[in-house]
């Protein structure tokens, strides 16, 4: 695959305050990319970096081809969607649309082909003669899209676009986010702090923590093979389980209980050393599904939380407490014992060292 | 207890409470009283708004009194015949020393003054907070901190040295020359006002028009200073009362042949042969504050429109 956008040892700082530092990054032509992170991680400062909003103190830049690392922002075939929607107040929608090819002087009957185009794609027609004051927030960031839209560009920047929605808008917003970069299949870098939006957008997920990007991967492997415990327990609700344990003999002895990891495939021999096992709660099997799992226990129920669509309960591993997912029909009450199982070939395990994976 | 149980469902709410309560208690919106905090807070109000509208009555109803009838001391009283004659006589043939003039030509000085000094203050000082606020160069924060200062050193301090530094320019009792000095004396406070109002637009919005590709100038122009209205409506109000109603600096800056309103009125009332004419000092008196007054109230009702309009939302 061509990449679109690459990223070499770059580093940002605000005056001692290191944001960035040596980070490097490859984005495929048309790939749907996603950074994730906790809030104050540096998505935003690495979005801007990318779109020559702020000054890299170091690295360089290159958009579909071309080193970027001293363009101006327009000069980059980047379009930028921001999370306040960041409108013109006073302009009407078209004149928002139509800003930035105003201010590059294009001939009037091209921009007009270009604005019917984006409001076309976004279907916001209706709303051209209005201004920004007299739309919702899932009209505004329509807009938003559109006036990066128009740009024509290889390259779009997504800062958090859907955080000021509630949770409907949100969850339509999505969609046809997604849709539009099946339709347009331009290079797609999307911010957020949400795990579902990453997990249901993303053709790659790059997790960051404090400027670092920890693991860029599809988001299958992301949830299923995390490179260690902070992606482990950034992605997934509810969390995955880390009971804490020792290796002995293929087996890991958590607080006296000795449950086997055969099947699971190590990456380096561990024995004796300290290890945290990451369980995912929809992995466990429980009743009579728990009789087929290499891995079998019982344990008492103590809370349960009824979602609706499924059930999470909270049991114990020795003292270490264990969620799991169960289906809505089954009854659970706290206080029952219940049997319940998983597969050591699906499970994480880390060093509880360096909480890498092992 | 079953009450309890009742409403929580919601199945039987009139049993809420006793059939006796829910006839005679308290429903539909709360009858207002008036506390004994409010009549205190309006008695003050009524007393302070008399304070200040008692003199200007007074200037009122003397300006439009003829001499004789101002004689008999009669302060409250309405005009027994009402003369516009004092408030010609103050604007046109009032007597400043040997020139009978008027003040005529001080309002056209002051005019002469006020619309540049005004306009440039205004637009300079805007461009100094669009500048500091978002394009965050070298040197910002110190020479916005040296602005702030500023605005704390009284003017008399620099009476002297500004005397000789527009000499020294060829400035000194120019209209060009009290034009700077109002420009200058007007920055700090309001680059302070357009900074912080600048502040509250959200930065994202400076970002979106720079990714469209508009420079310095084009985002000054096209869209921070649209978003400015209410702003500089204020500005406008603070600048035009100021200037307007300086003495000061009109005293020393200005030069004879462009003396404000102000002291051509100041001139008018220390003018006298043989009696004090009040009638037509009032006229003249409320004649030069009659161009404050008008800024405020009509440029007042566009301020809360701008703010009413939420033009910053968005
Ligand atoms: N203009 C700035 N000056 C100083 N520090 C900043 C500035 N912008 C961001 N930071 C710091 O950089 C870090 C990363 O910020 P940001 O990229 O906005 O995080 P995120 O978008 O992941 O929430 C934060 O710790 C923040 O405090
Ligand atoms: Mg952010």
């Amino acid at each position: 695959m061509q990449t679109s956008v690459s990223v070499r040892d770059l580093s940002l700082n605000f005056g001692s305050v290191k944001v960035l530092e040596n980070l490097s990054l490859d984005v495929g032509q048309g790939e749907f990319l996603v950074l994730l992170g906790p809030s104050g991680c540096g998505k935003s400062t690495l979005l801007n970096c990318l779109a020559g909003l702020l000054d890299i103190s170091a690295g360089q830049i290159f958009i579909s081809g071309k080193n970027v690392t001293w363009e101006e922002p327009k000069d980059r075939g980047i379009g930028m969607v921001f999370q306040s929607y960041a409108l013109y107040p006073q302009m009407t929608v078209e004149r928002n649309l139509s800003f930035g090819l105003r201010v590059a002087r294009m001939p009037a009957a091209e921009i007009a082909q270009r604005v019917q185009r984006a409001s076309d794609i976004l279907q916001i027609g209706p709303l051209l003669d209005r201004k920004p004051g007299q739309l919702s927030g899932g009209q505004r960031q329509r807009v938003a899209i559109g006036r990066a839209l128009v740009r024509d560009v290889d390259v779009f920047l997504f800062d958090e676009p859907l955080s000021n929605l509630d949770a409907k808008l949100r969850a339509e917003l999505r969609v046809e986010i997604k849709r539009l970069h099946q339709r347009l299949k331009n290079t797609m870098i999307y911010v957020t702090h949400d795990q579902i939006e990453a997990m249901t957008l993303a053709d790659r997920i790059a997790i960051m923590r404090d400027g670092i990007i920890q693991q860029m991967d599809d988001p299958h492997t992301i949830y299923n093979k995390p490179v260690n415990l902070f992606v482990a327990g950034f992605i997934g609700s509810p969390p995955m389980n880390f009971l804490k344990g020792k290796l002995e003999a293929g087996s890991v002895k958590i607080d006296g209980t000795s449950v086997s990891l055969k099947g699971y495939d190590f990456t380096k021999s561990m024995e004796g050393a300290d290890i945290v096992v990451g369980v995912r709660p929809e992995h466990i099997a429980i009743g009579e599904d728990s009789r087929k799992m290499p891995v079998t226990m019982e344990g008492d129920i103590e809370i349960v939380e009824p979602m609706g669509s499924d059930t999470i309960a909270w049991t114990k591993i020795g003292a270490q407490p264990l969620t799991f997912r169960a289906a809505a029909e089954i009854h659970l009450v706290p206080g029952q014992k219940v049997a319940f199982g998983f597969d050591p070939a699906r499970v994480s395990v880390f060093d509880a060292a360096s909480g890498v994976r092992v | 207890m079953t009450a309890d149980t009742y409403a929580a469902t919601g199945a039987q709410p009139a049993m809420a409470g006793t059939k006796a309560d829910a006839a005679t208690g308290p429903s539909g919106p709360r009858p207002k009283r008036i506390s004994p905090g409010r009549i205190g807070i309006y008695c003050f109000l009524i007393i302070v708004a008399a304070f200040f509208c008692v003199p200007l009555y007074v200037m009122l109803v003397t300006s439009f009194k003829a001499m004789p009838e101002v004689r008999e001391a009669h302060l409250f009283n309405l005009p027994r015949e009402w003369t516009i004659d004092p408030w010609i006589k103050a604007w046109n043939s009032a007597c400043t020393g040997r020139d009978c003039t008027g003040l005529a030509p001080g309002f056209l000085n002051s005019v002469k003054i006020a619309v540049p000094s005004v306009f440039i203050s205004i637009i300079v000082a805007s461009l100094n907070g669009y500048a500091l606020t978002f394009w965050r160069y070298k040197g910002a924060e110190v020479l916005f901190n040296l602005l702030v200062f500023g605005a704390f050193v009284p003017y008399q301090v620099l009476v002297y040295p500004i005397i000789i530094g527009l000499r020294e320019m060829h400035l000194f009792a120019t209209l060009p020359g009290i034009i700077i000095v109002h420009t200058v004396f007007g920055m700090p406070i309001l680059t302070l006002l357009f900074r912080n109002y600048y502040s509250s637009i959200p930065l994202e919005i400076f970002k979106a028009a720079r990714i469209d590709g508009a420079g310095f100038w084009q985002t000054y122009f096209r869209v921070m200073l649209p978003l400015s209205v209410p702003i500089t409506t204020v500005a406008v109000i603070l600048q035009v009362t100021g200037i307007w109603n300086d003495f000061l600096f009109g005293l020393v800056f200005a030069g004879k042949d462009n003396i404000p309103m102000t002291l051509q009125l100041n001139n008018i009332v220390k003018t006298t042969f043989g009696t004090v004419e009040y009638d037509v000092n009032m006229a003249a008196t409320i004649l030069t504050a009659l161009v404050p007054l008008a800024i405020y109230f009509i440029s007042g009702k566009w301020f809360v429109r701008g703010i009413a309009a939420g033009a910053v939302k968005g």
